[in-house]
């Protein structure tokens, strides 16, 4: 386990990407100054706090965009999807515009700041905007890469990224190709799990235990929720004839409903959801609201195994 | 210069009205009530070149008031951004002229607009990203009353006092009237300059049919003091047509009928065979 969190990437990551790019900007809602006091302290023209006001940080972002400006916007979840949707899809969306968004505090594993702050609709809201990019980085290395890779698109994206430490799934090798076509972390032939964030790491775990039982799980790290890596996904449902998607959001309109619609319109086989069904969050640590809410490895492993005995053959 | 931009106006304003009434839908009575505001804007006050519309260092105008667009859209294509001919497509499918401004489609729109409350906002961006480019340009604003309902616009206010943006101008159409009725007995606005002044804006007030009104109003604010400026115009919904200033008629659409009307109450002379 690495004790290194994502946000404490984000310094290096955007002084670099600050230095070799003058149009970048940063626009913060009053919660990330502590993430980017190197960028801050570099560019001080280049990072503004707008306060406690997301909607109109959004409305901001997109004019800064529209004349010219490559605008990343960083807030928790919760407050910029919810306070900020209006702006997101009117400015932002549906023109088109080169906004990214960073969030911290997607899922229940944002932790005892409890439901109000734990944002489990954040990748339905984002998914179903036209155009923008949803992703959600499973460990620091795909992190980078991925918020490298996305600065250097014009079209807006959104990025949730976790606060909790997260073991290292990449190296500077392998990261590449995952990041591009999504290849599978673990190859199987018996049961395909898609999942993201924190979620692949309990499939991990899932295919180790799945394995003792004789059924081999084929596991993909889907950071792209949209868009999605349909043939990564197909590819292996055509060797597996079932799946099943972990996430840390709520059963309706995140990664799983993506997956599911994707499959029935193209290849329909048994699907099964490990993901926070119809409830809010609450406060408590991060590790009991994973299990509370039934997001871990065994729920993962018994999904499988569901899945795996009603498997299109 | 002030009479013919009064001939002027009232030419665009026919325009307008068979804009609305060809497409069967749209705003009239809102886009009539902004329309000596835009006209007063686009020939006195923004530089822009219709031939070059995206030239970075331009005058720039958000339209927040995005049910007032025909009257935007017979200005642009009057200055020549495009041929007065999309005028009668507006709102059809494919159309140049969108139901709202939309800036990826229609030279001589800057930003797509059109949901209450943001405009400001978005206007306090480019010029954010203007003053750290170094670019002269100004940005004007155009909103309604109504829309200052809307708390985001008061977020945005702090935003453009506390940013010290001068380069910002409000221009804000006051017809005292939104969806619902008359602004003021659904929520009060006033006191309005009061408020913006409190916000650490520059205020003045306008009549927003009156060109010499107007021109006063934006030379009172042309010395920059590190303030954002806001004219409050009143003005009135359906301005020329009385069917729209003495009732309540729910500006949707316009009938064969009441085309024909209007466009005799305003006038039938030869200027608007151009």
């Amino acid at each position: 386990m690495s004790d290194r969190i994502m946000m404490d990437l984000l310094d290096e990551v955007f002084v670099s990407l600050g230095s070799d790019d003058a149009d970048l900007v940063i626009l913060d809602a009053d919660v990330a100054s502590n993430w980017l006091t190197r960028f801050s302290g570099s560019f001080p023209d280049r990072y503004i706090n707008l306060g406690m006001a997301e909607l109109d940080a959004v409305a901001t972002a997109a004019g800064m965009a529209s004349a010219g400006k490559h605008v990343w916007l960083f807030s928790t979840a919760a407050r910029l999807l919810g306070r900020g949707y209006d702006a997101l899809r009117t400015a932002v969306a549906i023109p088109g515009l080169n906004v990214k968004m960073v969030v911290s505090h997607g899922g229940v594993s944002a932790g005892e700041d409890g439901a109000v702050a734990q944002m489990l609709e954040d990748l339905a809201l984002t998914r179903s905007l036209p155009g923008v990019s949803v992703e959600v980085p499973s460990d620091c290395v795909s992190a980078e890469a991925i918020l490298r890779r996305i600065a250097a698109t014009s079209k807006p994206a959104y990025v949730r990224l976790t606060g909790e430490p997260m073991e290292y799934l990449y190296d500077d090798s392998t990261v590449k190709d995952a990041i591009n076509v999504s290849i599978p972390l673990v190859e199987g032939t018996g049961v395909t799990i898609c999942a993201c964030g924190i979620m692949v790491h309990e499939s991990l775990k899932a295919a180790a235990i799945l394995k003792q039982q004789d059924i081999s799980a084929e596991v993909i790290d889907c950071h792209s929720v949209a868009p999605l890596p349909e043939r990564s996904i197909l590819g292996s449902v055509h060797r597996t004839g079932c799946c099943v998607v972990a996430e840390e959001h709520s059963s309706r309109g995140g990664l799983g409903e993506a997956v599911a619609s994707m499959l029935c319109r193209l290849y329909p086989v048994s699907v099964r959801f490990v993901s926070v069904d119809d409830r809010p969050g609450q406060s408590g640590s991060p590790n009991e609201l994973l299990e509370y809410y039934g997001l871990t490895y065994q729920q993962i492993v018994g999904a499988a195994v569901e899945a795996w005995t009603m498997r299109r053959r | 210069m002030i009479s013919s931009l009064e001939a002027l106006a009232m030419s665009i304003r026919k325009d307008v009205v068979r804009m609305v009434g060809n497409a069967r839908s749209g705003y009239v009575a809102s886009a009539l009530s902004v329309l000596d505001i835009l006209v007063y804007l686009y020939e006195m006050e923004l530089d822009v070149d219709p031939k070059n519309p995206k030239t970075r260092d331009r005058d720039r105008l958000i339209m927040g008031k995005g049910h007032g667009c025909p009257g935007l859209y017979a200005v642009l294509a009057h200055r020549g951004f495009f041929e007065r001919e999309a005028l009668w497509n507006f709102r059809r499918l494919g159309a140049l002229l969108q139901g709202r401004p939309d800036g990826s489609r229609t030279p001589g729109v800057d930003v797509s607009s059109g949901a209450p409350g943001l405009a400001l906002g978005i206007a306090n961006g480019v010029a954010l990203s203007m003053r750290m480019d170094g670019l002269k340009g100004r940005v004007f604003c155009v909103i309604g009353d109504g829309e200052l309902q809307e708390g985001s616009l008061w977020e945005s206010a702090m935003t453009s006092s506390h940013m010290a943006l001068d380069s910002v101008t409000l221009v804000v159409d006051k017809n005292g009237d939104q969806m619902g009725g008359p602004v003021d007995s659904i929520k009060r606005l006033e006191p309005l300059e009061d408020k913006f002044r409190s916000f650490g804006w520059n205020v003045a007030s306008a009549d927003g049919h009156d060109f010499s009104s107007l021109d006063a109003a934006f030379s009172s604010i042309r010395d920059k003091n590190g303030r954002p400026s806001v004219i409050i115009a009143k003005t009135m919904r359906g301005k020329g047509v009385s069917f729209f200033e003495e009732g309540r008629k729910k500006d949707s659409g316009l009938s064969r009928m009441e085309t024909e009307r209007a466009l005799e109450e305003l006038g039938n002379g030869d200027r608007d065979e151009r």
